[in-house]
Parts: C-alpha cells; sequence; structure tokens
C-alpha cells in the first residue's frame, strides 16, 4: 500500500535519513524502531510532507506522493499524530476534532460517534479545552483528530511519550482496535518491546539507515534487538 | 506563607521604587520641588492603592458567582447586541458636529483595526506596517478620483482591489519568514510604502499631498455634511463586523485559529497553510482598504504624514488593548484609542504619556486586553 525507496531527507547540510526502503501492506501495523536521532520522525515528517525528501521516492498505491504537500498527502487519505501530541490547547476538544475533519466536505458526525465511541472520555469532556486535558487524555483527542480525517493509513510518532504505563497499554490496546477497523498503522516508538508485541511487522533503523526488519516477534527474539532496545 | 508584616514591608519597597523611578523622570522637566512633591503623592497613593486593591479583588472574587448568574441569564440569542446600534445611530441628532468628527474618525479606525485584527488576531502573523494598506487603499482613491475623476462609488472598488492585491503580492515573499522576522519586513514594508508616496512627486504630488477629492454622492444626493457620512461610515463598520464574524464562524475562520495555535498540527490536519496565510493577509489589507477609501474621501486631502510608522503602533494597540481575536474588543479598544487623546486634550503635551501609562497597567494586570479571555472558541 505505502512502499517507500531510498528516501535521503537532510536538515540543511546534515543528513538524518540515508536511503530508507521500507514497505507498509494494507490492514497492517508496522513498527520503526530506534534509539533517539535515529531518524524515525524524520522518516515519518518526511512521509506526511511537513519536510522534503532530497532524493528517493513514496509509492502509495502507484502514485508517487514524495515532495507533495502536507495537505495534498492528508486527502489522499494519510494523516500523522504529530510528536508530542500537538493539540490546540486553546480550542475545546470538539473543535479540535473537527479541525481534524477539516478536508471532509461532507457531513461527519459518524465518524465524530466512531471517535467517541473508541475514546468516550472525550465525549465527557467536549466542551473542555483542550489544555485543559491529562497527557493520555490529550494523547487520545490527537489521535481521535486525526482518524476525524478518515484516514486508510495513520502514521503515529511516539503515542507512548510521557505517559503512565497503564494509559501507555491503554493507548496501545486502541491502536489495536484502530488497526482492526482497517486502518493501516505505521508506528514510530522508542518502546520498543510495546510496539513489537502489537506489530505485524517492524523495521529497525540506525542513523539514518534501516539495519533489521522482520515480524514483530522475530525481532523481539533478535539478539541484537534484545541487546539493545530491550536492555537485556 | 507571606506574613501581614512581610507583605506589608514589600508594599513599602515597590511603592517607594515606583514613585523614586517616576520622581526621577520628571526632574528634567519640572525641578526638585515638583518632582519632590509628585515622589510624596505617588508613594502615598501606590502605597494605599495596593491596599485598596487587594480589598477590591477580595470583593469582586465574592461576586463571582453573582456574575457567572448574571452572564447565564442573558439571552442565548445574541440578537440582542442589535441594541447597542440605537445610540450609533443617534449620535448625529443628540451630539456637536465635533463630536460626530471624532465618532467618523473612530469608525475608520474600527474597519482598520478589525482588518488587522484578522491577520494578528486570528492568524497569528504579526504585522507592524499594517499602515501601508491604508495608504494604498487611500492613495489609490485619491488618484482614482482626481486624476480620472471617478466618483466615490466606482473608484472604491478599484482602490480596494488594488489595496488586496498589494496586500497579497507583499505577503507571498514575506511569509517565507516567522515571528519576529516577519514582524520586521513588514514594519520595513510599511516604511517603503510611506516613503515611496513622499518622494514620488511626479505621481504622488510628494510631501504636499493630494487635495481636491471629491465628496461621495449616493442617489444623487451629495454626502457632504458630516452626519451622513456618519451614516456612510456606520454602514461600513456593520458591513465589516458582519463579514469578518461571518468569515471568522467558516472553515477559512477556523484554519487561521489552528494555523495560530499550531502550525505543525494545522498542515497535518491537512490545511494548507501558506494559502491560507494569505488569504488572511490580503482580507485584512482588504478592510485597510475600504478604511483608506473611507478616510481619503472624508478628509478630501491626504499626505504621506498620515501614514506614519506610530499610525501603525495606534492600530495595532487598539487591537491588543481590547483583545486580540475579538470583534467587541477590537471595537472598544479602536473606539477607546480615539476617544482617549480627544478627552485628554487638556492635558496637552502630558496626554501620551497617560495614554502609554494607561497600556501599560493594561498590560500588567490584563493582558488578555479588556475583553479578551475567550479569544478563540465563541459557542460555548
Amino acid at each position: 500500500m505505502l512502499r517507500i525507496e531510498a528516501i535521503h531527507t537532510s536538515y540543511g547540510p546534515i543528513s538524518a535519513i540515508k536511503g530508507i526502503d521500507m514497505e507498509v501492506r494494507k490492514g497492517e501495523i508496522v513498527s520503526l524502531i530506534g534509539s533517539n536521532g535515529a531518524g524515525k520522525s524524520t522518516c515519518l515528517m518526511t512521509i506526511s510532507g511537513i519536510l522534503k525528501p532530497s532524493k528517493g521516492s513514496i509509492f502509495l498505491g502507484k502514485r508517487n506522493i514524495a515532495g507533495l504537500s502536507p495537505h495534498s498527502i492528508v486527502s489522499q487519505g494519510i494523516c500523522q499524530v504529530p510528536e508530542g501530541r500537538r493539540i490546540f490547547p486553546r480550542l475545546t476538544v470538539l473543535e479540535n476534532l473537527e479541525m481534524g475533519a477539516f478536508l471532509q466536505r461532507s457531513d461527519f458526525t459518524s465518524t465524530l460517534h466512531r471517535v467517541f465511541k473508541l475514546f468516550p472520555i472525550l465525549e465527557e469532556r467536549k466542551k473542555q479545552y483542550g489544555g485543559t486535558l491529562s497527557g493520555g487524555e490529550q494523547q487520545m483527542l490527537a489521535i481521535g483528530r486525526a482518524l476525524m480525517a478518515n484516514p486508510d493509513i495513520l502514521l503515529l510518532d511516539e503515542p507512548s511519550l510521557g505517559l503512565a504505563p497503564i494509559m501507555v497499554s491503554k493507548i496501545f490496546r486502541t491502536i489495536q482496535e484502530i488497526n482492526s477497523e482497517g486502518v493501516t498503522v505505521l508506528l514510530v516508538e522508542q518502546n520498543a518491546r510495546a510496539a513489537l508485541k502489537l506489530s505485524h511487522r517492524g523495521y529497525v533503523l540506525e542513523n539514518g539507515m534501516i539495519t533489521l526488519s522482520g515480524s514483530g516477534n522475530d525481532l523481539l527474539d533478535n539478539e541484537k534487538v534484545r541487546q539493545a532496545y530491550l536492555g537485556e | 506563607m507571606i506574613t501581614i508584616q512581610e507583605s506589608f514591608s514589600r508594599t513599602l519597597l515597590r511603592s517607594g521604587i515606583i514613585s523614586l523611578w517616576s520622581a526621577l523622570l520628571f526632574l528634567p522637566f519640572k525641578g526638585l520641588r515638583a518632582s519632590a512633591l509628585l515622589f510624596a503623592l505617588l508613594f502615598l497613593s501606590v502605597f494605599l492603592l495596593t491596599f485598596a486593591g487587594s480589598w477590591v479583588s477580595s470583593q469582586l472574587a465574592k461576586t463571582a458567582a453573582v456574575r457567572e448568574r448574571m452572564r447565564r441569564s442573558l439571552p442565548e440569542d445574541r440578537r440582542y447586541l442589535l441594541l447597542f446600534l440605537l445610540p450609533a445611530l443617534a449620535i448625529p441628532f443628540a451630539a456637536q458636529n465635533y463630536l460626530i468628527d471624532v465618532a467618523v474618525l473612530a469608525g475608520i479606525y474600527i474597519i482598520l483595526a478589525l482588518g488587522l485584527n484578522v491577520v494578528v488576531g486570528y492568524t497569528g502573523l504579526l504585522n507592524l506596517g499594517f499602515v501601508a494598506y491604508y495608504a494604498i487603499g487611500a492613495y489609490s482613491f485619491a488618484l482614482l478620483n482626481t486624476k480620472l475623476s471617478l466618483g466615490f462609488w466606482s473608484a472604491m472598488p478599484f482602490a480596494v482591489i488594488i489595496t488586496t492585491l498589494a496586500g497579497f503580492l507583499f505577503a507571498v515573499p514575506a511569509l517565507r519568514l516567522k515571528g519576529d522576522y516577519l514582524a520586521l519586513v513588514t514594519l520595513g514594508f510599511g516604511e517603503i510604502v510611506r516613503i515611496t508616496l513622499n518622494n514620488w512627486d511626479s505621481f504622488t504630488n510628494g510631501p504636499n499631498g493630494i487635495g481636491g477629492i471629491t465628496a461621495p454622492t449616493l442617489a444623487g444626493m451629495s454626502i457632504e455634511t458630516l452626519s451622513a457620512y456618519y451614516y456612510l461610515v456606520l454602514f461600513f463598520v456593520l458591513v465589516s463586523i458582519v463579514v469578518i464574524g461571518r468569515v471568522q464562524r467558516s472553515s477559512i475562520g477556523r484554519a487561521w485559529i489552528a494555523l495560530r495555535e499550531d502550525e505543525i498540527a494545522a498542515s497535518a490536519m491537512g490545511i494548507p497553510s501558506t494559502l491560507y496565510k494569505l488569504y488572511s493577509v490580503s482580507f485584512g489589507a482588504f478592510w485597510a482598504g475600504i478604511a483608506g477609501c473611507l478616510f481619503a474621501a472624508k478628509m478630501r486631502f491626504i499626505s504621506p504624514e498620515s501614514f506614519t510608522f506610530m499610525e501603525s503602533v495606534l492600530v495595532l494597540c487598539m487591537v491588543i488593548l481590547g483583545g486580540l481575536g475579538s470583534i467587541g474588543g477590537v471595537i472598544v479598544g479602536a473606539v477607546i484609542l480615539v476617544i482617549l487623546p480627544e478627552i485628554l486634550r487638556e492635558v496637552q503635551m502630558y496626554r501620551m504619556l497617560a495614554l502609554g501609562a494607561g497600556i501599560v497597567l493594561l498590560m500588567i494586570f490584563r493582558p488578555q486586553g479588556l475583553f479578551g479571555g475567550k479569544v478563540v472558541s465563541s459557542r460555548y
């Protein structure tokens, strides 16, 4: 469904990704793990169009979407949950969700109901300002907001960042639930164990290059991964 | 916990510093005796005011529940706001020419400030050269009127289109910048426009300005009297309030607010950020163009002197004073900043000082502006 071929992205003279090839198939959860500064977020931002790749191509189906502007990539059905949540703190929860449906020209009530079913807490708090929510609730809001765009592929950037362990497992359960509804998920995580457990496949990123790939369980059993990312 | 003793000595110290500082500022102008008197007066009043202030705020806190109830008892349907139109409509009957003149000026500034509010308040792009669009609107109107002898109603659309285009064309390169840098470039743009107008003798008549602008007509009648002109301005003020209010609630307005809140998140939601910023700047320039036309047609004479940097600052103050992003607040801000210098005319050279002090106090005690606070969501 999404195929990335030899992507290079750089910040000025510093190249952050040096030729990545990866593939996300329809209905999968694919996780991208790696340490700080390995280029995980850069990779995601390149897919969503916020950063422009200097070389390489990103195929969505048959179409090359590399270098398109972020809004046209969203309209192709790829929606990103940015790192650090980035909800709109001075808009209400409902308004935040409505912003997610910005490109939706038709009635989005059914999508809204779907999001409220996934996250009942958001319905309770829909009139509250986004900034008054707790970290976990804000993460739910960020995911809910991205789902409002009805994406085929959801890009999640560190959804577990700064959350209590109980919240982390809740978020990961929801990601699985979203996936079972037919949304393909590309997940970037530092929390490698939790991410690999729920993923169908995974890629390990090191210094802007992919060093390992395989099914989630294979990677969990891999000696190198265990040493470097699972702390064993 | 701060004991009474501690807060007492701290208040003492604070009043001392404030009054000493003010007295020092006055020393070169008014001599030692007056400064000493000022010091004593300020010291006492700041000291007493601090206690009075804390008493007032504790009393105000007690009324919070009552105020909330009052707010709830206001009807949900906001059409009662139309009642505020009655005094505005009645001004020409009740007031002298001088007051109507001030009201006309206030109206023009309201349109200008509402336009700037779109750019600064909704979209969060700081513009320090907004007067440039005002000047372009006024000059293109004046030139169309005097050189091509087009009437008010035929010159105005062209002038406004020219201004909007100017806003758009300027924004294309400027929007590559963000924040402070953008503010600096807009500042430069404002100066470029003023200096060009000042030096392009053959076209704009340079510092001598353009005179002989004809009065607008409506259905064959000339709108020459002050009260007639007042209604014309009032009409445009109402149009601007309604149109800007509608745009704010549309998806475009939402996109602007989202861009101001978080640009990365907004573009991740699929908002084309550059395009919407261009909309915002052009839309703001559009209203500045209208205000410029009204100004030129009112004054019948314009010169580059009316479009200085201070004018940009004044309009920005109106927007910030009332509360960024709130239409009602901006209107109040504009009215206050037009009327206050008139009231303070008595104290002559001190009026700007008083105005400045007022703004400083406001920023200390109410940084969100007089009517700010509910800047974003207007529906709950």
